[in-house]
């Protein structure tokens, strides 16, 4: 039943993958994108380690996956947001198709929405 | 099991695809982040298929060190210095 459980896990954690990689290439501007990739390899990541754990229990292979999962989770959203600031401030445009521009309302600075 | 690596090993390949093509700096830096990570992740499956405890040393090193880099990046697309 465990042994179950692990291999839906580690099969949903690579399916997120890949369809976060999907996202890395198919949508349109850089903020797109990061939300996407970000988003599904984190949940994939973590489905995965998880599913290793499940499948080998509390063995050194289990409880190495289980600390990886819990880093990959605390990391992955924290580099994600540095990247993502660093590069409005670096001035990446943002798509065309953008209704609302927060950042550079509250900053006072003209808007980065990309022209048509 | 094979076919897991071979999907994860496909993303791996959308993710090289974005980090030649992409338009800017910081979209080469979130596809070279994302796929090191795929990378732990298939080193993950690899341990799990063989029984090798230490591949996983291997794949927390891998999340270590993609994370650093990518924070070190950031700050300098900021044009902050790195002991800011």
């Amino acid at each position: 039943m465990i042994s179950v459980l692990g291999w839906i896990a580690i099969v949903a954690g690579a399916g997120f993958t890949l369809l976060g990689c999907l996202g890395l290439v198919r949508f349109p501007d850089l903020y797109n994108r990061m939300q996407a990739a970000t988003k599904c390899v984190t949940l994939g990541t973590c489905g995965i380690m998880l599913g290793v754990f499940l499948l080998s229990g509390f063995t050194s292979l289990g409880v190495k996956a289980l600390v990886c999962a819990l880093f990959v989770l605390i990391t992955m959203p924290v580099a994600a947001h540095a990247l993502a600031r660093g590069s409005l401030i670096f001035g990446v445009k943002l798509w065309k198709g953008t209704v609302k521009d927060q950042f550079s309302q509250d900053r006072g600075t003209g808007s980065i929405i990309e022209e048509k | 099991m094979t076919i897991l690596i071979v999907i994860l090993a496909c993303g791996a390949f959308f993710c090289l695809y974005r980090a030649l093509k992409g338009p800017s700096i910081p979209d080469r830096a979130i596809a070279v982040d994302i796929m090191s990570v795929i990378f732990s992740s298939i080193t993950a499956l690899m341990a799990l298929r063989y029984r090798l405890a230490y591949l996983l040393d291997l794949s927390i090193a891998i999340a270590v060190i993609s994370f650093v880099g990518t924070l070190a990046l950031a700050k300098y697309l900021e044009g902050r210095s790195l002991d800011d």
